[in-house]
């Protein structure tokens, strides 16, 4: 599978150049064309790779552990949970309300192999960090070049 | 204003992912650069107290700054990074950013009974009103 990386533009980039890198974005999404980039769906994934594991990265503000259940099935991570409301005495009023609460699912495509039970995840600050090794033969290998 | 039950009745409901509202321009000094974000809040009130829920995703406690000036109240909360510089992005829904938002608030607050917690990635300010100014009676005297 093609690597696609994503780099922030040269300093300077037209609106243009960044539509087009959104739109090329879009297309080689890793999704699989199941879910489109602006999918609505909660919550916004971020996926990345170093030489031994990959990375994915939601915000989740709000969201206590034990209201997410992640499993990797058939090299497709999945994230469910719920987001509750804080429970707030009766008598307030609101000025405002922005923030939502409900449940949430969302599946992503895998780049490539992972080692499922050695799949980990944690909570910070309100963002959630999958940790997905690759397995050792997955796992890029230096060649010594011998010389006769 | 609003009655907080039964207006907004998310239970049982899917979430909806949100765009990130991003601000272009932050004024003040201090400013770093990279992508400045809206955060969602609450704010409640009850008899006493002025209540504000935001969600700043990404925010420790140590880099939350508010300020109350002449009833702007300011929010600014600094991410920390979270990827290693080993690490390459594959794709990317969201984007990584700072938090900022000011308010101006009607109710004069006790300043010195501000509290705030960061917990989950959600601030929680709580803004103690003044004490009411009981009123003052007026006596009519009678011839």
């Amino acid at each position: 599978m093609a690597t696609i990386r994503w780099q922030s533009g040269p300093r300077g980039a037209s609106d243009l150049d960044r539509l087009r890198q959104e739109v090329d974005q879009l297309f080689n999404s890793l999704t699989g064309g199941d879910e489109p980039f602006f999918s609505r769906v909660y919550p916004a994934l971020n996926l990345s790779e170093d030489a031994d594991h990959y990375y994915v990265r939601a915000e989740l503000p709000g969201v206590k552990p034990e209201s997410l259940d992640i499993s990797v099935v058939e090299g497709r991570l999945l994230i469910r949970g719920e987001r509750k409301e804080s429970p707030e005495e009766k008598e307030v009023y609101y000025h405002r309300r922005e923030r939502e609460s409900g449940f949430f699912r969302r599946s992503l495509n895998l780049p490539g192999r992972v080692a499922p039970d050695k799949v980990s995840a944690h909570l910070k600050n309100g963002v959630l960090t999958v940790v997905l090794p690759k397995p050792e033969e997955a796992k890029p290998r230096k060649i010594a070049v011998q010389t006769t | 204003m609003r009655r907080g039950k039964g207006v907004h009745e998310m239970k049982d409901q899917e979430m909806e992912l949100k765009e990130k509202k991003e601000i272009k321009k932050v004024a003040g000094e201090g400013t770093r650069p990279g992508p400045v974000y809206i955060p969602a809040v609450d704010i409640l009130e009850n008899a006493n107290e002025l209540i504000v829920l935001a969600d700043m995703p990404g925010v420790d406690s140590k880099h939350v700054d508010i300020d109350l000036k002449d009833n702007q109240l300011t929010i600014t909360g600094r991410i920390d990074r979270m990827e290693s510089d080993k690490e390459v992005s594959l794709y990317s829904e969201f984007k990584w950013g700072d938090f900022y938002r000011r308010f101006t608030l009607s109710d004069v607050i006790d300043q010195s009974k501000i509290t705030a917690h960061m917990e989950n990635g959600v601030l929680r300010l709580v803004l103690p009103k003044v004490e009411k100014i009981k009123p003052h009676k007026i006596k009519v005297v009678g011839e």
